[in-house]
């Protein structure tokens, strides 16, 4: 998906995890996926680039839908679809 | 007799898609190697075993964090860097021709004779290894926590062609995948 579908993307659930290093962000998107509904999609903030790499990674084993990532100003919006 | 079908077609689809589940969570001919210790003997082992896992076949994912990612540097680049970082950066090693031995360090003595006995004996040098293990799609997986703690930038690291930024759930799900894994 292209940064303008992402950003026009309804969003379920947002959590930021700017500032927290890793595995944080990988953290607060599993916990937060539970206050997403399936099917809803998921956006989280993480100041680390590998957040990137591992929730795509993690989307992949738990069944999730990645679909992309927007880099901004020292930081990564990481969307995803919560599959069930 | 048509109902006894129908209950053989869905026993059948229900194992293929169990048998497809299966196969696709079977860990495949890969090895993962985490490498922490970022000493030049400690760092010569993990390339010369993932060069020989690579030598059948296996696909090969190391994943550099802590002090290995020094050995990534590469000493004809620089980065800018705050303060703190460039005081990191001053105290860590430059690159893979600066690492220290684990064990008979002797001042920096250590490791140059050792590099000259490894020279002597025909074995590769480090520097060697890793051209290899790039020729040979080995892949390199730095650890981002790592180079913010140590103050190490993109920008000053090595050009390795199979090189990307990661965190721990990426080891994660590479060693899951692997039949092995071992912690250097």
């Amino acid at each position: 998906m292209t940064a303008e579908e992402l950003n026009a993307l309804e969003i379920a659930k947002e959590v930021d995890a700017r500032g927290t290093a890793c595995p944080g962000p990988l953290l607060e998107a599993k916990r937060a996926v539970a206050d997403c509904p399936v099917g809803g999609i998921m956006v989280v903030l993480s100041s680390d680039e590998g957040t990137m790499s591992d929730i795509t990674r993690w989307c992949g084993k738990i069944g999730h839908e990645y679909l992309g990532d927007i880099e901004e100003a020292g930081y990564w919006k990481v969307f995803f679809k919560r599959a069930k | 007799m048509t109902t006894e079908i129908t209950d053989k077609d869905t026993l059948l689809q229900n194992l293929l898609s169990r048998v497809e589940a299966l196969e696709a969570d079977v860990s495949g001919d890969k090895l993962t190697l985490g490498v922490m210790r970022g000493d030049l003997d400690y760092t010569i082992a993990t390339f010369i075993i993932a060069l020989g896992a690579a030598a059948y076949d296996m696909e090969v994912d190391l994943f550099f964090t802590f002090w290995a990612t020094s050995a990534l540097r590469d000493p004809k680049k620089t980065a800018k860097k705050g303060l703190l970082d460039k005081m990191f950066g001053i105290m860590l090693p430059r690159g893979s021709r600066k690492l220290p031995l684990s064990k008979m360090q002797m001042a920096g003595m250590g490791p140059v004779m050792i590099k000259s006995v490894m020279k002597m004996r025909g074995a590769q040098s480090l520097e060697e290894l890793m051209a290899q293990a790039a020729d040979m799609g080995i892949r390199i997986h730095v650890c981002t926590m790592s180079m913010d703690i140590m103050g190490i930038k993109k920008e000053e690291l090595i050009d390795y062609p199979h090189m990307d930024f990661v965190g721990v759930g990426t080891f994660v799900d590479m060693f899951q995948n692997s039949k092995q894994c071992w912690f250097m």
